[in-house]
């Protein structure tokens, strides 16, 4: 310790400390406070941008782009959701990615349990098998998956489109929950045994109700990855009837005749973020924990 | 432990079994068959696919469209990762330490939980969804861009973003950007909190500045974090087909500007029917996938830096 020897020479005690730093401090602070408001206005005003374009007439649009609309224009989200088919695209969505959650969940915590509290031959071996699909782009299996789906007859059903959703999302969910299972504590699964517990009762009412936060976390990842699917619906799902609402959407933006109908596409996409973002007001502080949590470890 | 033993395979069948028949079905086999189907010259129509050897791969190495999709690939997969966790970093640095309270040099900003809830936003939609809404801002006429650039007088910048071939892949990298530096600032700004205060306080007592104190300390204690981010930037951006697909019109852009490997595939296949071809664009990317996570995590390497 040379602290003492030190502290004559170079005083740098609390009481010290501000007198200089405070002025490049004020500015410093000025400076950061401007860029954090610079990046909140460039994520912000393309959004709000969106919204108050779905209120407009497309005169408006064209004309005065910079003001609030004159008389809000509400039409153009209905014609949106009924039209441009906005509402049936949002109720396939809440069908697939809903089912699809629950599925994922379930067999993705009963396999990585399995694989994270128990020893047998080929444990390692079946964990990498399903770690693997990790690194895999899914463009590498899109045509030979497109004719499994197809060979079952499930191209353009719902059915079709959970299982696959489910098995796209197992390897990352399985890869989580493995190294959340781990962590536990055994005793009370120990307990659990000697108390005559089935090794399916230690999983449900001991080890999954322990590993809620984990599973909460995993959960609200794959809600979004699995809301946020767009190539396997564009490949799999191929029937309008059945679009999904991120897939409708682009179809439409895309789509030439759709394409003079700007309040009405604004009104559409207004529709498509408004849930997203209700949730987010709502659940913001799970949602930003939850999906962290699961990147932080 | 007996009680452990009764019924534990038969528990172990029951957990294991669904979820790997899943994932063997629409997973396993179908990433097993892609390998041989790179290898034939399947149409798909006369449902019989001749072995061609390794033809595909040389015909790729010819295919123009092809060569600027693996040039435009690469390109993002070097700015889309680096320009995201930069951002991210010198955010959650701002947010976490911008401010000060009384004598402390490291504390939180005023307001940074708001800026946190608004930068992540972006995330939660989904990539279409953003990519339709950023063609409107880049629209030439109507666009938000153009219109911001000239009613603050600048109408020499305003540019037909997406039409341009020497804009139109940076337009679209920036759209990338966009939508991944918030969860990556809320994700580096979590492992910052966890932080000890001492060790910083300490480094401020023996005169480290803020700059100092960002790159010697709290960038190397979240190394882990930004190796994690590197890697998952990568992958986005060795995609980028629903943006490129939904934003820019025609075959990968102006004069193939943005084309990337996942929409020649995806064109290759399903609206020519090219099967064999558009699988051996699959196996492509996967090497190209595999062979960055590998060169990602062995680079960015370091000696992990302990707290305990």
């Amino acid at each position: 310790m040379t602290a003492v020897v030190d502290r004559p020479a170079r005083p740098v005690t609390p009481v010290d400390q501000p007198k200089p730093a405070s002025r490049t401090g004020r500015a410093g602070d000025v400076a950061a406070h401007l860029f954090l408001v610079g990046w909140a206005v460039l994520v912000t005003v393309p959004l709000l941008w969106a919204v108050v374009s779905s209120l407009k007439t497309d005169r408006e649009i064209l004309t005065s782009p910079w003001t609030l609309p004159a008389q809000p224009q509400f039409d153009n989200w209905s014609r949106a959701w009924t039209e441009a088919s906005i509402g049936s695209y949002f109720v396939n969505s809440a069908i697939v990615v809903g089912t699809a959650l629950v599925l994922t969940m379930l067999l993705g915590s009963l396999v990585a349990y399995a694989l994270a509290r128990y020893t047998f031959p080929g444990n390692r071996l079946l964990y990498y098998l399903f770690v693997a699909g990790i690194l895999f782009p899914v463009f590498l299996a899109l045509v030979p998956l497109f004719f499994v789906v197809e060979q079952l007859g499930l191209l353009g059903t719902y059915p079709g489109l959970i299982l696959v959703y489910t098995a796209y999302a197992l390897p990352f969910t399985v890869f989580f929950l493995h190294s959340f299972f781990r962590t536990l504590p055994t005793a009370i699964a120990e307990a659990a045994f000697i108390d005559g517990c089935s090794h399916a009762g230690v999983f449900f009412r001991v080890m999954l109700p322990l590993a809620r936060p984990g599973l909460v976390s995993i959960g609200i990842f794959n809600f979004l990855g699995l809301w946020n699917q767009y190539l396997l619906p564009l490949v799999l799902n191929p029937d309008p009837d059945r679009y999904v609402l991120a897939q409708g959407l682009a179809a439409l933006s895309v789509s030439q005749g759709y394409r003079s109908d700007w309040s009405g596409l604004f009104a559409g996409l207004t529709i498509a973020m408004l849930p997203v973002l209700a949730a987010y007001v709502l659940f913001q502080r799970q949602i930003r924990s939850g999906l962290t949590a699961g990147a932080v470890r | 432990m007996a009680a452990m033993r009764h019924g534990k395979y038969r528990f172990l069948a029951g957990a294991i079994l669904p979820g790997l028949l899943l994932y063997a079905v629409f997973v396993l086999s179908p990433y097993a068959q892609a390998f041989y189907l790179s290898l034939t010259d399947w149409t798909g129509v006369s449902g019989e696919a001749h072995f061609v050897g390794l033809d595909n791969f040389r015909r790729l190495l010819d295919d123009r469209l092809f060569l600027s999709a693996l040039r435009n690939n690469g390109l993002m997969l070097l700015v889309v990762p680096l320009a995201t966790i930069l951002l991210g970093l010198l955010l959650a640095a701002l947010v976490n330490f911008g401010g000060r309270r009384g004598s402390t040099a490291l504390a939180g900003i005023r307001g940074g939980e708001f800026y946190k809830i608004a930068y992540f936003f972006p995330q939660l939609l989904s990539l279409p969804i953003v990519a339709v809404l950023w063609q409107f801002v880049y629209h030439p006429n109507e666009g938000l861009l153009n219109g911001f650039l000239r009613a603050v007088g600048l109408d020499a910048l305003a540019h037909a973003w997406l039409g341009d071939p020497a804009l139109a892949l940076w337009a679209v990298m920036a759209v990338l950007v966009w939508s991944s530096v918030g969860f990556y600032m809320v994700l580096f700004s979590a492992a910052m909190e966890s932080i000890p205060r001492d060790v910083l306080e300490a480094a401020v007592l023996d005169g480290a500045g803020r700059l100092a104190t960002l790159r010697r300390i709290i960038v190397p204690l979240l190394w882990d974090n930004v190796q994690v981010a590197f890697v998952y930037l990568g992958v986005l951006a060795l995609d980028g087909f629903a943006v490129v697909q939904v934003m820019t019109a025609g075959p990968g852009g102006p004069d193939g500007a943005t084309e990337v490997i996942g929409l020649g595939l995806y064109r290759s296949a399903f609206t020519y029917g090219k099967f064999g071809y558009a699988a051996a664009m699959g196996v492509t990317l996967f090497f190209l996938t595999l062979a960055f996570a590998v060169i990602a995590l062995r680079a960015s390497r370091r000696e992990r830096v302990e707290l305990s």
